[in-house]
Formats: C-alpha cells, sequence, structure tokens
C-alpha cells in the first residue's frame, strides 16, 4: 500500500480515518459499559469467537459480502457468549477458564475455517479471511464507513434513550430487579451493544486487537472523571482521537496493518491519563496522599504542644524527622513561634486551630465509640475540617456525650 | 526390529511433527492445571499474547538461537503479571479490565514489531501466529548418533523444565492452588510462587508458539486442564489426564489436518475443544449427563417413597372396614405428585418388589414394602411431633416440612427422635406413629 508522502491526505485516506474514528467513538461507548460490568474479557472471547462466522459468512453467500459476514460473526460471536455463561452455570468450570476455552478453541474453528476456504476450489483468496485476524483498515471503503457509523449512531441513540436503565443495571443489578427494572433483558442489552461494536470492528483492527479499543477508551477515560456520562462522552471522544491518530500515524509512515498501531496509540492515551489525570491518576494521588501526610504530622505538632503548655509548659522541639519538619512549616506559616530558650509555643491563631484539633479528635473517637461500623466511611480522619463532614446535629450530639464521659471520667478519678 | 525402522524412516515427518506437537502440548497442560485451578487462566492468556514483542525482539537479535528467546519472554512474561497487578493495586483498575489493557498493548507492539521491523528477517506473521508445526522437520540437527529436529530438542528441554519445576514445587503448589490464604500463614510465599509460575507460563508460552501459534497457546494450556479438571477431584491425576488429552489432541490434530487440508495447531486445539465438550457431556462425576442421572435418580427415589407412603396411608383406616384391598395405581400416582415421574415410581417400585398387582389397575404394598412405607410414614410422623412439641407450629404447618424430611430421616435419627419425645403414640393429627425397632417387624 503506497500512500502518498505529503501531509495532505487523499481520499482513501479520508475514508478510513473517517471509518476508524468513528469505530473508536462506537467502540469507546460501548466499552464503558464492558468494563463497568467487569466483561472486559468477555469483549475479546466475542472478537475471537467471531472469527468462524465470518468464514461461514463467507462459505453460504460464496462471496464477499460484508454485512453477510458480520451477520455470522455476530451469531457465532454471541453463540460464544452464551456457551461462556452456559460453562460457567452448569458445569465446575469457572467463568475465566470458560472465557480462555471459547476464545481460543472458537478461533481455532475459524483459523482452521479460513484455511479451508482458501484451499479449497471456491476462490477464497478473495475473500481477504486473513486480514480478520490483525484487520486490514486501509482497505475501508466508503460503504463500510457508512455501516459503521450507521451502527454507532444506533448504539450511541440506544444508550440515550436507556441511558437510566443501563446506568441502574451497570452499577446495580441487584438493584435494579429489586426495583422491578427488567434487569436480565437490560444486560443482554448491553451485551448485544458491545457485541455488535466488537463485529463490526474486526475488519479494521482484527479479532486478536478488537478486546483493546474496547477496554482502552472506557478505562483510560475512568481517570479522569467520576460521572458515568462523563466517562461514556470522554470515553467516545478518546476513542475517536487514538483511531484516527493511530490511522493517520500508520498511512503518513507506512506502517501496516493500521490495528497494532491504533492500539499502541491507545496504549499511550493510557499511559498519560493514569499518570497525569487530575485526581485518579497515579501522580495525583501521590501528592494528594504526601499533602495529607503533611497535613497529619502538622496536627501532631499543634496537638503536642498544646498538651504541654496544658500540663507543663511548654515543650522542646521534638528532633524527629518528620516532625522537625512540619514544626518548620508551622513556624513559616505563624502558628507556632519559638521563644528565647527554643522553645515552642502556640501563637493566637495556632492555638485556635490546635484546639478545633483536638475537639475533632474527641468527637472523632466519639461517633466511633458509637458506632465504629461507620470507620470506613471515614476513612480520612480529618481532625479540622469536622464540622464540614459531619451534620451539625450530629456534631451537637457528639459534644454532649463526650463531655459527659469526660464528666465520668474525671469523677471516677 | 527393521520393520520398526521402515516405518519409521516412511512416516518420519508425521512422526515428528507428531512428537513436537505432543511435547509442547504436555509442558502446557501441566502449567495449565495450575492457572485452571487458581482461576487465573486469562492471566495465561493474556502472557501468551504478550511474551510476542519478546520473541520478535530477541529474534531480531539473535535469530532463532531459543536461549535469549526463554530469556525475553519470560522476562515479557513476569512484567505483564506485575504490570496488571500494579494497575490493579496503584492504579485502582479492575483487574479484568488492567489485563486487557496490557497484553493487548503489548501483543499490539509485538504484531507491531513484527510487520513492521521483521519485514526482512524469515519471520512470517502468519508462522508466529498461527504455529509452523509443519516445518518442524526440515530443520534437523544432531543429537548423538541421531538426527533430531532441533525444535523437538528444545521442547524435550523445556518438558524436562516444567517436569522438574512441578515436582520440586509440588507441595507448594498445590497449597497456594487450593489455599492461598494458608499458604501465606505456613510462611510460604504466595507472590513467590505466583511469580515463578507466571515465569513458567511464559517459558511454556514461547515454547509452544512455534508449534500452535501464539494466538492458540492458551488452547493448549486451558483446554486439557480444563477437561481434567471435569474427569477427576486429584491433582495428581489431573496432571496427569491433562497430559493425556494434550497428547491425544497433537495426535487428533495431525490426522485432522491430513484430512481436512486446515492447519495443525487449529485441528490440535479443536481436537482439545472436542475432547472438552465430550468430558463436559459424559464426565463420570461432573458431566452434564451424569448430574442429570443422579438428578433423575434422586427423583425416582422420594417419588417411589412417596408411592409407597400413600399406599400405606391408604391401607391405615383398611382395618375396621375395607372394601377392595389396595389403590387405583392412576390415584395413587397423582397422590404422589403426579405426572410422568410418578408412573416411572411405581414402575420402579413393582420392580424392587415394594408393590404388587392386584389386577384391574389397582396396586398394593408387598410385606417388603409395608416395612419400608412404615419407616417412612414413621419418620414423617415423628418429626411432625417433634416440630409440634418443640416449635409450637399450628397443625396445617407440620405437613410440608415433614413431608421433605422424611426421606432423609434413617433408622438411627428416628430412634433419636422416639426418645427425645419419650416415644409417643401419636403424631399431632392423632395419627398412629408406626413402631420401629424390633416391633416392626410384626407389621
Amino acid at each position: 500500500m503506497n500512500w502518498p508522502s505529503s501531509w495532505w491526505p487523499n481520499y482513501n485516506t479520508i475514508v478510513v480515518l473517517a471509518g476508524t474514528s468513528v469505530l473508536g467513538a462506537g467502540a469507546g461507548l460501548a466499552g464503558c459499559f464492558a468494563v463497568l460490568r467487569r466483561r472486559a474479557l468477555l469483549g475479546d472471547a466475542l472478537a475471537h469467537a467471531g472469527l468462524p462466522g465470518i468464514c461461514l459468512g463467507f462459505l453460504v453467500w460464496q462471496e464477499r459480502s460484508l454485512p453477510v459476514m458480520l451477520c455470522g460473526a455476530l451469531v457465532t460471536g454471541l453463540l460464544g457468549v452464551l456457551v461462556v455463561s452456559l460453562l460457567r452455570r452448569y458445569t465446575r468450570i469457572k467463568e475465566d477458564a470458560a472465557i480462555g476455552i471459547v476464545l481460543s478453541v472458537f478461533f481455532a474453528a475459524g483459523t482452521s475455517l479460513s484455511r479451508f476456504i482458501q484451499t479449497g476450489t471456491t476462490g477464497g483468496s478473495r475473500a481477504g479471511l486473513d486480514s480478520y485476524t490483525l484487520g486490514a483498515a486501509a482497505g475501508m471503503r466508503a460503504q463500510d464507513v457508512y455501516l459503521i457509523a450507521g451502527v454507532s449512531a444506533a448504539c450511541l441513540l440506544l444508550i440515550v434513550a436507556c441511558y437510566k436503565e443501563f446506568k441502574v443495571v451497570a452499577f446495580d443489578p441487584g438493584f435494579a430487579r429489586v426495583q422491578g427494572w427488567p434487569a436480565v433483558a437490560l444486560d443482554l442489552l448491553l451485551t448485544a451493544l458491545v457485541a455488535v461494536m466488537v463485529v463490526i470492528g474486526l475488519p479494521a483492527v482484527g479479532v486478536v486487537l478488537m478486546a483493546a479499543l474496547l477496554i482502552i477508551p472506557a478505562v483510560a477515560a475512568r481517570f479522569w472523571t467520576e460521572r458515568l456520562s462523563g466517562v461514556l462522552a470522554l470515553s467516545a471522544l478518546m476513542g475517536a482521537a487514538i483511531g484516527s491518530v493511530g490511522t493517520a500515524l500508520s498511512s503518513r509512515f507506512s506502517l501496516t496493518p493500521a490495528g497494532p498501531v491504533i492500539v499502541l496509540v491507545g496504549a499511550a492515551v493510557f499511559f498519560i491519563s493514569m499518570l497525569a489525570a487530575p485526581r485518579r491518576g497515579i501522580l495525583a494521588l501521590r501528592l494528594s496522599q504526601s499533602a495529607f501526610a503533611r497535613r497529619f504530622a502538622e496536627q501532631g505538632v499543634l496537638g503536642r504542644v498544646l498538651a504541654a503548655e496544658a500540663e507543663a509548659g511548654p515543650i522542646v522541639d521534638i528532633d524527629d524527622r518528620s516532625t522537625a519538619a512540619a514544626t518548620r512549616r508551622l513556624i513559616a506559616a505563624q502558628a507556632v513561634v519559638r521563644d528565647a530558650q527554643g522553645q515552642l509555643r502556640l501563637t493566637v491563631s495556632g492555638r485556635r486551630r490546635a484546639e478545633q484539633i483536638v475537639r475533632g479528635r474527641r468527637l472523632w473517637q466519639q461517633l466511633f465509640l458509637n458506632s465504629p461500623e461507620l470507620a470506613p466511611l471515614y476513612a480520612d480522619l480529618d481532625t479540622e475540617s469536622i464540622d464540614a463532614l459531619l451534620p451539625p446535629d450530629l456534631i451537637q450530639q457528639l459534644e454532649a456525650e463526650s463531655s459527659t464521659a469526660a464528666d465520668d471520667r474525671s469523677e471516677a478519678q | 526390529m527393521s520393520d520398526a525402522i521402515g516405518f519409521f524412516d516412511e512416516h518420519q515427518i508425521a512422526i515428528w511433527t507428531i512428537a513436537a506437537g505432543a511435547l509442547s502440548n504436555a509442558c502446557c497442560a501441566i502449567i495449565g492445571c495450575f492457572l485452571v485451578l487458581r482461576r487465573m487462566s486469562l492471566l495465561g492468556d493474556a502472557i501468551s499474547h504478550s511474551v510476542l514483542p519478546g520473541i520478535v525482539v530477541s529474534f531480531l537479535l539473535a535469530g532463532r538461537a531459543p536461549l535469549p528467546m526463554f530469556l525475553a519472554a519470560i522476562t515479557i512474561g513476569l512484567l505483564t503479571a506485575f504490570c496488571t497487578q500494579s494497575l490493579v493495586s496503584f492504579a485502582k483498575v479492575p483487574e479484568d479490565a488492567s489485563m486487557g489493557v496490557v497484553f493487548t498493548s503489548l501483543f499490539a507492539l509485538g504484531v507491531f514489531l513484527l510487520t513492521n521491523l521483521a519485514r526482512d528477517v524469515d519471520l512470517d506473521p502468519k508462522c508466529v501466529l498461527l504455529g509452523y508445526i509443519e516445518l518442524v522437520p526440515l530443520n534437523m540437527t544432531d543429537f548423538g548418533p541421531w538426527s533430531v529436529p532441533s525444535d523437538v530438542l528444545t521442547l524435550s528441554a523445556v518438558l524436562v523444565a516444567t517436569l522438574a519445576f512441578v515436582l520440586l514445587l509440588w507441595k507448594e503448589l498445590k497449597i497456594a492452588s487450593f489455599d492461598p490464604a494458608l499458604a501465606s500463614a505456613m510462611g510460604l510465599s504466595a507472590t513467590l510462587v505466583h511469580y515463578l509460575l507466571m515465569a513458567m507460563v511464559a517459558l511454556v508460552a514461547v515454547a509452544a508458539f512455534q508449534s500452535v501459534g501464539s494466538v492458540l497457546v492458551v488452547a493448549m494450556l486451558i483446554v486439557p486442564a480444563a477437561t481434567a479438571h471435569l474427569l477427576t477431584d486429584r491433582l495428581d491425576r489431573m496432571v496427569v489426564i491433562a497430559v493425556l488429552v494434550g497428547v491425544v489432541s497433537a495426535v487428533a490434530g495431525y490426522f485432522g489436518d491430513a484430512w481436512l487440508d486446515a492447519t495443525v495447531s487449529g485441528m490440535m486445539a479443536l481436537a482439545a475443544g472436542a475432547q472438552f465438550a465430550l468430558a463436559v457431556l459424559f464426565a463420570p462425576r461432573h458431566g452434564l449427563l451424569a448430574k442429570a442421572l443422579a438428578k433423575f435418580g434422586l427423583t425416582l427415589r422420594i417419588v417411589g417413597e412417596d408411592v409407597i407412603a400413600t399406599l400405606y396411608r391408604a391401607e391405615e383406616p383398611a382395618d375396621q372396614h375395607a372394601p377392595e384391598p389396595g389403590m387405583a395405581w392412576g390415584q395413587c400416582a397423582r397422590a404422589a405428585g403426579g405426572g410422568m415421574a410418578a408412573w416411572l415410581a411405581i414402575v420402579a417400585n413393582w420392580l424392587g418388589g415394594d408393590v404388587s398387582w392386584l389386577g384391574h389397575g389397582r396396586i398394593c404394598l408387598s410385606a417388603y414394602g409395608r416395612r419400608r412405607a412404615a419407616s417412612l410414614v414413621r419418620a414423617h410422623r415423628l418429626w411432625e411431633a417433634y416440630l409440634g412439641e418443640h416449635f409450637q407450629l399450628p397443625l396445617d404447618h407440620l405437613h410440608a416440612p415433614a413431608e421433605r424430611l422424611e426421606h432423609y430421616l434413617g433408622p438411627q435419627l428416628q430412634q433419636n427422635l422416639e426418645s427425645e419425645l419419650h416415644t409417643p403414640m401419636t403424631d399431632p393429627h392423632g395419627r398412629v406413629i408406626p413402631p420401629g425397632g424390633p416391633r416392626a417387624a410384626d407389621l
């Protein structure tokens, strides 16, 4: 395939670019639900199981008709999913092994059928069946793009129409059933959605790598936002970007087939998202962890200085690397000052903060004494922002309880 | 002897091809057993895909030399397992999605290198994906006095390494497979065992990719092991059966290819799949047929017991005024739940000597059947009495649980119930509880 080496793409390139970007968007949409339902690898099995269907479609129709072959792929792909769920339900084979078995045996049937067709007398070499293993995006024609665009648009419409239902089923199928939604039917609809998107992607990226187009945009988008609608939109955008950039790179530098290039671009997008996403990215997580640790150390120092001042007067600086750094920061923030003897004393604002910290500690303690099962909900025990985290009436109640508890303690002494 | 040598010479290609397939399938099957048991089949799938870039890079740098290839593949295999785990723990990605991201990316990298950098090297993408076992006999080397395909030598070495790994770490693998928590508690590093196993997966994946191709390695890893898992409950037998299934697949794959002119690798995987399907249907304990038969047998026993209990209850008032002995068998079948099962159960009871025919479509209990029925009715009424005594249930709530439990209360439990209740004569409905023990013989 000789692409012109100018940066201005020709007609064929534009067709392929349009096709792969729309495909990426559609797969990104469908993939969100696959990933949410923990069915990412079922998509892989589906893609592999589509191969024999493509060959059967060719055998039945006797010529290369994309819709017929894709219908064949859809049938065998769904058959594969059915076999996975039957094996899981009626035998001792677990889901992972069932997926592996279906994936490999169906794929083997596909390669055998494809070889059988190509060595036979039916003129199968014209079918280009080999290209379905790794895909051949460059061979995409305008009518293929219309097909992909039509199916993707239908998927989008379906998701918009059944947004609420899909959301409930994706996050909490048990709740959906209890609420009287047709949970099983909706789940099947979601599976069918994934299946259709996988199948129309097979000619472009091939059975082995189709799962990547489904999984990567969804997982990458998940780093950037917490809302399903946001994940869906971003995943579709990322899918489109991955598809078009991958295709563009592949055509500009004559790297064929395009499938692996697209997936590698996806891997890069995933990697960047994983590192740089603002809240869930690894860098952001590290930063917020260390900020929390610093804050925690400062609170510890303030609390100790306050306790020391209340009992025996000011304390000498604590000779410990972590608290020393915290102390330096507190001095810089003018929460504590060093007096002439080098001892730490609270400033007015520091005292206010320290008292708030001690109060927060007392209230959290009281809360978890009352209801220890709540502890995981308030895992980051920020003693200073307790008023923002708990409702005011609960705070009042805790205040009352903890002061009577303190009275009891002093009486006992 | 000379005949044997003549046969060998004549079929040398077939024999070496089958030997290569059998050896690589055996390696995969052994390691696959632990993957299946540890529910990590898909990590095996992922590693078998992701070793591809390792293979390609080593091929570009060192040609067909097996040792660099194994080292590269083991490195990449461990990297896959490690990255998957890190994505789960550090980036909070769900496990299956993390696996999907890692292995598709690495596989894409492999295909990219293969199709774009390795163009000039004789490494055909199709051969890497689908295997080139047909080419094994073409590349012979001398091994002592014999001339042996070099791939067969490599595969034999890998098989020896696999066997050594499994036999040396048998106990550790077993504990870590069935009870990872216990393994950790006993001070055995489950993580170390995990990564060793992953390294072995990568090793056999590379060894096998020559014969079945990198995509179908997973078939030979998982399918024979899953087949064996259906056939036995013991780990040692499972490994042996999995190896047998792998070897049978190699033989069947070769002849299937010769017959249908497809590919050896595809036919091997299909042969394994066919054996798996047979095991799903016909496995002695876990097969669908065996399960259906066991269920049917249980149904027949319970309905048959309901039939004789019905006949017994029909006989009871017969002491005072009996118009006719026995019961119409249609009526009896309906009383015992009706349907096909009830009719079959009556026939089975007749064959078992519990029931005799009276003619005119009527049946009655034989002496033997009456003793069994008395025991059942006794169990039923004792349980009703027990429930009535200890649980203060209303009278109409006693029958249903007793009807279910009567089939499972043996003589010992009946005796315990009786002594617990101080040998009651009647149940809460006022019906006589048939006597048990030696007095039952008087019936």
